[in-house]
């Protein structure tokens, strides 16, 4: 359950992640860092979500468990939204 | 509370009396010699210093992270050696202690404790480039257990410790980054040096290179997830110690200016002391660096008020730690070179009281244990995105 971003998550994941995997072959609660992902690939993910949600996310959301999997991101995404 | 405090300063005394009697005597031989501190390391055994994190209830002593960083500090004044192998010690308990699942490491604990067992730490590999959020070699099975092949470029005191605490990728399937942290004792280990350990400092840390190979079992995986472990304990509470003994291998410099400014005085009184002058700018940079470094414990200490430890899981949390790191390995050296002008060439010499040779030699390893331009660049990535740094 990613909260409607499903599919603009997973396209920021292939341009950013940097995963040794296709990202359609992941469920929306795949551990993405098992997968692959590295500290500074979930970096250049989180600004990459910056930018294609026009959004910031604030410090207490950076870190790493709200960025380990599609329906991590779907739901601090939503949180902001809402919060907007 | 107060037992607690009560407790917390008889062990820096205990450290601090241990770093007079037995380290400081010793500490040109190990450093001249580049031989392991047994003197020291067994002083330490005999008070039970070994097992001081480890929690009460498991036979420990159960002192504050306050407490282990300042005897860090009183053992970096005397032997640098000697503290830097007390500092890692002491991170790979607190590594257990603090996340703690299951009775083969509740067992472990008290077996540390009643045993006062080294634990050395495995976590640099050849191919990551110093990144220890990434492992090569992977945990595989092995009859009715497992095992592990790393190559590993620096163990320190691996051939004198009791167990070695190892970083490795969780499976042959898993990627780099899955890693799990594996507790082997030395009689299930096998160690075949790579290289020697002559170097201009820390000569006394017997840091060679090995190729490790163990054996173990299922239960000496750590279960917590290693990720958690390294942003809540490992990586900050390394910097918070490891810059305490630094800190302390500069005051000890710093101490000898004074010394040697103070014997300048009584020989002439009432003439002025130029090197007081000059004496007094080192002064300045070693406040900074012990404003840091003290502003980075209490930051740690508040970090950890809250049980679930929210605030270290945070980005900000990695670049404050390692602002710390970058910050106190520069300024250990500064210092040490600040001290060595003030004095002049008796500070150049290795056979004088007011020599800082080794302390400034020990100092220079600060920048390369985990090398700084690494943090940087890790620093550089985290800046893009932390808003409040």
């Amino acid at each position: 359950m990613a909260f409607g971003y499903d599919s603009e998550i997973r396209t920021v994941l292939r341009d950013h992640a940097r995963l040794p995997v296709d990202v359609e072959t992941l469920g929306d609660d795949a551990d993405l860092f098992a997968a692959g992902m590295s500290s500074h690939a979930s970096v250049n993910v989180m600004l990459a979500l910056e930018d294609a949600f026009d959004i910031e996310f604030p410090d207490a959301m950076l870190k790493r468990s709200s960025f380990e999997s599609i329906s991590a991101i779907g739901a601090i995404l939503s949180e902001l939204r809402a919060a907007a | 509370m107060s037992l607690t405090v009560d407790a917390d300063r008889g062990f820096v005394d205990q450290i601090r009396r241990i770093g007079e009697d037995v380290a400081a005597v010793h500490a040109d031989a190990v450093d001249h010699d580049a031989r392991f501190p047994h003197e020291a390391v067994a002083a330490l055994r005999e008070a039970g210093a070994l097992s001081a994190f480890v929690p009460v209830a498991l036979g420990g002593a159960g002192v504050s992270i306050g407490a282990m960083a300042r005897a860090g500090y009183e053992l970096g004044r005397r032997c640098s050696s000697t503290a830097m192998i007390f500092a890692m010690h002491q991170i790979q308990v607190a590594t257990i202690a603090r996340h703690l699942e299951g009775e083969w490491f509740r067992s472990y604990l008290r077996r540390v404790a009643a045993e006062q067992r080294l634990i050395a730490s495995v976590t640099s590999e050849v191919g990551t480039g110093g990144d220890m959020g990434r492992s090569i070699a992977p945990v595989t099975p092995d009859g009715d257990g497992f095992a592990l092949e790393k190559q590993a470029p620096t163990v320190s005191y691996g051939a004198h410790a009791d167990d070695l605490f190892t970083t490795a990728r969780r499976s042959p399937q898993s990627e780099q980054v899955d890693q799990a942290l594996v507790l082997h004792h030395a009689e299930q280990t096998e160690l075949l040096p790579t290289g020697t350990w002559d170097t201009i400092g820390m000569r006394g840390t017997c840091s060679p290179g090995f190729t490790v190979r163990a054996h173990f079992g299922f239960d000496q995986i750590l279960p917590a997830p290693f990720a958690t472990v390294m942003n809540e304990t490992h990586v900050p509470l390394s910097h918070i110690l490891w810059s305490h003994v630094w800190l302390g291998i500069a005051a000890e410099a710093f101490e000898r200016g004074r010394a040697f400014v103070r014997a300048s005085a009584r020989r002439n009184p009432g003439a002025p002391v130029p090197a007081a002058h000059s004496l007094s700018r080192v002064m300045s940079e070693l406040t900074m660096m012990r404003a840091e470094v003290e502003s980075a414990l209490a930051d740690y200490v508040a970090f950890n008020d809250d049980p679930e430890r929210p605030d270290l899981a945070t980005l900000t949390s990695v670049l404050r730690f390692n602002n710390l790191k970058l910050a106190a390995s520069e300024q250990a050296p500064r210092v040490c070179m600040g001290v060595l002008e003030v004095i002049g060439i008796a500070a150049y010499k290795n056979d004088s009281p007011y020599g800082v040779g080794r302390q400034l030699r020990d100092a220079l390893s600060a920048r390369l244990m985990v090398a700084n331009e690494r943090i940087h660049s890790v620093d550089a990535g985290l800046l893009m995105i932390a808003k409040e740094v």
